[in-house]
């Protein structure tokens, strides 16, 4: 335990961080994430194509260049310097952005195109339709898999490591400067990850039982 | 666009609607571009000596001895990963439960860890209590680790969605568990997941870039070396482009494969597509059960 009660400080600053480039990165992939998962659904060809070309490139991107060319190209290009925990936050956003899009697209799709037009035989409008008859279905489906993506993005931010940000993944150099046991250090942020991971899948196995769609 | 439940065939107006929408994402892309590559030009990326470096065969030998690691460090990974998921999906599926417990928190916990962090742990942790090891097992042992676990949830899946009348005459015409498993439940389970797995080899082929924090020569590693020389004039812009080039035209091409074999999954007889009773077309079991399970594509890399 002396690895972590004699460096207290250090270890509320690297779960700051990691929490920083958690929230921050996942807000910005939702946000992203819708705009490119309504566009990937939109009824214009132009949008669905930008749609796919993102998802498809990015996701075949590995994380690492991803963030690579943001904490190192970016800086080059804007000529100035940036906050070093931004650059690799809004990497993440970007590369998890897919996801989140991709995960929206697949729960809009399993809504049966019977409900829409059950709806609109009845009458309702376009935002009527979607507000009561189509959303409130697919957020269902979508919360679970959206869960997956947000435990990916929390064990991903530790990529952020490689880019000189203070964070979950990068404690150890600083604590080997210090002479401390790395090998204690790191199996103390794998217990760490072991423990808010399986903290976040027991949230998705309660959302999923509490919104399953009856059909 | 009849087969969407988010909007009707559009009449005259909501054409003209949409005509003025995709007009305004081709200039919000465009004005992009263009912000970029203004960027490039004011910052001299165009230059002819940013791009000097790559006129060399020897700079070309050494990418290629990049891509050369990365492949190698992928190729023994998938394999490993492949052969670790099968042990652990069938020692999961096992009926003995002191085989099924221990192995089921095995699978958790390694999908529960950051790749990277394990890959740290074998290459500085483990000098600490005298293993030491090199950059490239260490990526490669990680690798294999966390998308056996991975695989052997994805087979696992496979095996469990298939009826069980299939296991039952299984039994019936005399086979014993294994011949079962062998012969009637993997192959089917094996051939309905295999986009799913191959998807999975693509997150294995990115997660090799990780190598990169831990000083594994990879492609990304040598990227930054040709980037940060004075000599040529530090040209990390135009590296990184050339080098993330490859890379992503090597996993653009494994996910075609992925793509491919799914398509042609869908067509083929052979495979069962369950009933998901959730109103899905056009979808083989193997999307269903990984969508479910947010398995394989929604397990992003690095994790």
């Amino acid at each position: 335990m002396g690895v972590i009660t004699d460096h207290l400080d250090l270890w509320g600053e690297a779960i700051g961080g990691t929490l920083v480039l958690f929230f921050g990165g996942g807000l910005i992939a939702l946000v992203l994430g819708f705009i490119v998962g309504a566009m990937r659904v939109s009824p214009i060809p132009v949008a669905r194509a930008v749609g796919a070309v993102y998802v498809n490139w990015i996701r075949n991107t590995p994380l690492t260049l991803v963030m690579f060319f943001f904490a190192f190209c970016v800086p080059i290009l804007l000529r100035q310097r940036v906050d070093p925990i931004v650059l690799p936050m809004i990497a993440l956003g970007i590369y998890t952005a897919t996801y989140v899009a991709e995960t929206i697209r697949s729960g809009v799709n399993t809504v049966p195109v019977g409900q829409a037009e059950a709806a609109r035989a009845l009458g309702l409008g376009f935002g009527q339709v979607m507000a009561f008859v189509i959303l409130p279905q697919a957020t269902r489906s979508v919360i679970p898999p959206m869960m997956s993506v947000f435990i990916a993005l929390l064990k991903n931010t530790t990529v952020a490591a490689g880019f000189s940000v203070l964070n979950l993944g990068s404690i150890r150099s600083w604590l080997s400067e210090q002479g401390e046991n790395q090998l204690e250090v790191l199996i103390w942020v794998m217990v760490i990850f072991v423990v808010l991971v399986l903290l976040l899948a027991w949230l998705q196995r309660i959302l999923e039982r509490k919104w399953r769609i009856a059909r | 666009m009849s087969g969407s439940v988010l909007y009707d065939v559009p009449g005259p107006r909501a054409v003209v609607r949409n005509r003025i929408l995709g007009a305004v994402t081709i200039l919000v892309v465009l004005a992009l571009f263009a912000w970029v590559i203004w960027r490039f030009a004011v910052t001299g990326q165009f230059s002819a000596e940013k791009w000097e470096i790559f006129g060399y065969t020897q700079i070309w030998v050494l990418i290629g001895e990049g891509v050369v690691n990365t492949l190698s460090a992928f190729a023994v990974a998938a394999v490993g990963a492949l052969i670790l998921g099968f042990v652990l999906a069938i020692g999961r599926m096992s009926e003995h439960a002191w085989l099924r417990v221990p192995i089921g928190w095995i699978v958790e916990v390694l999908r529960a860890i950051p790749v990277l962090i394990f890959m740290m742990l074998l290459y500085y942790g483990l000098p600490v209590v005298g293993i030491k090891m090199s950059p490239y097992w260490a990526v490669v042992i990680a690798l294999i680790a966390y998308n056996g676990s991975v695989l052997a949830e994805v087979i696992r899946a496979g095996v469990e969605s298939l009826p069980r009348g299939q296991s039952e005459a299984g039994y019936a015409i005399g086979l014993r568990k294994a011949g079962v498993m062998r012969l009637v439940l993997l192959p089917q389970a094996i051939r309905a997941m295999l986009p799913v797995i191959i998807a999975q080899l693509v997150v294995t082929l990115k997660d090799t870039a990780l190598g990169f924090i831990i000083t594994y020569h990879e492609l990304l590693y040598v990227i930054k070396l040709l980037g940060s020389n004075a000599v040529y004039h530090s040209p990390l812009i135009p590296a990184a482009i050339v080098g993330g080039s490859i890379y992503v035209a090597m996993c653009l091409l494994l996910s075609y494969v992925a793509y491919i074999v799914e398509k042609r999954t869908r067509r083929s007889p052979k495979v069962v597509v369950v009933d998901t009773g959730e109103g899905e077309e056009l979808t083989t079991a193997t999307a269903t059960i990984a969508a479910r399970r947010g398995l394989g594509n929604n397990d992003a890399s690095g994790l």
